[in-house]
């Protein structure tokens, strides 16, 4: 068949709704976004432990504890079904791995924000993992197998995530003035960043056309953001919280609301290094690769000694 | 107080549960592969869930003897130094895998023996609690051994790492079997089996357990090292900010 044909064929297959599986054929351009957004979206959820992980030792109960540790370790388990995801493009873990070392490959921006109080870890989990879950929904139905099976496993834990987060901001939201105020301040820091989190307006999106016509993407970013707008407005006032919006505005004609301006120049500046806490990041990143060198190296020696003993024995 | 041996004993193990989850848990997202990350945070909740079980059991017995209304929050998050009775070597550093994982195999090697005993207890509580966590520590001792073994026999960094952890860890072994006033079970009656234990997993591993060498004690009667005045304000920082507060 001519590359033609087989662009086709392809394309068919698609708008039949038949996944892509790793060994089928398919364009080069559609192997390297897969391979792109699924390994970005695994080192996302590498890096995502980090500022999470920082208030694990400071959980004020021993539930919260226990909750927190849990979700911490569902994002490494996040993470590993991803990136054997990934592999099945043709690279490997430890060549993605090292891009996110070096700086190379990208995550999710918003893991570039500290986590300051005790609040935050509620709406990191209602924001955050709210935000992220409107995109993953959505990606459980994209056309490449691996990574909408995992994003199925996947969905089901964030949307528990998204719960417990919002369950602990609603305690603050019934707790003391000082524990109210740090719930809004919360709410304050994290909504902007949340609503970047799906990325640049459509008419300034580079990737978006391609990716919906492949079904990687089946709704548009300012869609997403939107859907997610509709959906916190209604959350928040369960809380008795308010959003920093003074533009938040229910729009009759459009059935949305409406929103203010997002600031750009904030969300380039984080992409391109300069959030407060990118160097950190990445440098907790390297810190625990590079310790960890002697220990990876001694299990593979320590293997390499049992293979040839089995061999011994055998012989 | 009425119970206050079996009220000890049972905080003894929910502060050195507690403790332990608590330096394992500066792991988590920090691990040296990914895998390993997800292992020892795994083992890092069970501990945690452990110490709840214990710390409810000690306040339901608190709370019957004395007309107090203790929860485990409290007796985690409100009791100062002195008052924690965590064996030392679980407030001690994380330092390097290899000594993370040492005293995790060291430890839960003794707390499986511990809850052998444990399950046959003529209290219900222990023994359920006993029944319960001993799953869990059975797993902690598969791969905490199979880790010494790894680290042992792999490379000579790693053999030396070893040598080094074993070096700094060992004197705080002697506590485990030293009985306090309010132990449960009788604790010295453990050490041969828990000695053997070790001898049989290090001559796998190609390293071998120090002679003579001075135990250090103190952590069941509330005298501990210098690290535990900075592990618990740091956990109970949020408890003691806003006293009264619900989580």
């Amino acid at each position: 068949m001519s590359v033609i044909d087989l662009e086709k064929a392809f394309q068919d297959k698609i708008d039949a709704e038949i996944k892509i599986e790793p060994k089928d054929w398919m364009p080069e351009a559609y192997r390297k976004t897969n391979l792109r957004q699924i390994s970005q979206h695994a080192h996302s959820e590498i890096v995502g432990m980090l500022p999470e992980g920082n208030w694990i030792s400071r959980a004020p109960s021993l539930k919260r504890k226990a909750i927190l540790i849990a979700k911490v370790q569902d994002e490494a388990g996040h993470g590993l079904y991803l990136y054997s995801a990934a592999e099945t493009l043709g690279t490997s873990r430890d060549q993605m791995v090292e891009d996110l070392n070096s700086g190379k490959a990208k995550y999710s921006s918003i893991f570039n924000y500290p986590t300051l109080t005790w609040a935050d870890m509620g709406a990191v989990g209602w924001l955050v993992d709210g935000a992220a879950i409107l995109n993953q929904v959505m990606l459980c139905r994209t056309s490449y197998g691996p990574y909408a099976r995992a994003m199925v496993r996947i969905c089901k834990e964030e949307s528990f995530h998204q719960r417990q987060g919002f369950e602990s901001l609603l305690v603050l939201s019934k707790g003391t003035q000082a524990q109210r105020d740090m719930c809004q301040d919360a709410i304050n820091r994290w909504w902007w960043p949340s609503l970047m989190m799906f990325g640049p307006k459509d008419s300034e999106s580079t990737n978006s056309d391609q990716s919906i016509k492949w079904k990687i993407k089946r709704k548009t970013n300012d869609e997403l953001r939107q859907q997610f707008v509709d959906m916190i407005v209604e959350q928040v006032k369960l809380l008795g919280m308010t959003l920093p919006d003074p533009n938040l505005k229910w729009n009759e004609e459009r059935k949305h609301y409406d929103f203010g301006e997002i600031n750009w120049e904030e969300f380039w500046n984080v992409v391109k290094g300069n959030g407060p806490c990118n160097k950190q990041r990445l440098a907790a990143r390297n810190k625990a690769h590079d310790e960890g060198a002697w220990v990876r190296a001694a299990a593979l020696a320590y293997a390499e000694k049992r293979k040839n003993r089995l061999k011994t024995k055998a012989a | 107080m009425k119970n206050e041996n079996l009220i000890n004993g049972v905080l003894h193990i929910a502060d050195t549960v507690l403790i332990l989850g608590q330096r394992n848990a500066a792991w988590c997202a920090h691990g040296p592969i990914l895998e390993q990350d997800i292992a020892i945070t795994n083992i890092t909740l069970d501990l945690i869930g452990q110490a709840r079980n214990f710390y409810q059991y000690a306040a339901l017995l608190i709370n019957e003897a004395d007309n107090k209304n203790e929860t485990e929050d409290t007796l985690a998050f409100l009791r100062t130094e002195r008052d924690f009775k965590n064996l030392l070597i679980c407030e001690l550093p994380n330092g390097d895998w290899a000594q993370t994982i040492l005293r995790q195999f060291f430890f839960s090697s003794f707390q499986q023996l511990m809850y052998q005993e444990m399950i046959k207890s003529s209290d219900n509580q222990i023994a359920a609690i006993a029944a319960k966590s001993i799953k869990e520590t059975n797993y902690h001792v598969k791969w905490s051994s199979e880790w010494v073994i790894r680290l042992g026999d792999g490379t000579d960094e790693s053999n030396q790492r070893m040598k080094n952890a074993i070096e700094y860890l060992w004197q705080y072994t002697g506590e485990f079997f030293i009985a306090a006033e309010y132990e449960i079970i009788d604790v010295a009656a453990l050490k041969n089996d828990w000695l053997e234990k070790v001898k049989s997993i290090f001559d796998e591993a190609t390293l071998s357990i120090p002679e003579n060498t001075f135990m250090q004690t103190g952590g069941k009667t509330g005298v501990h090292t210098e690290h535990l005045g900075f592990i618990l304000p740091e956990m109970q920082s949020l408890q003691r900010n806003f006293p009264g507060a619900e989580w």
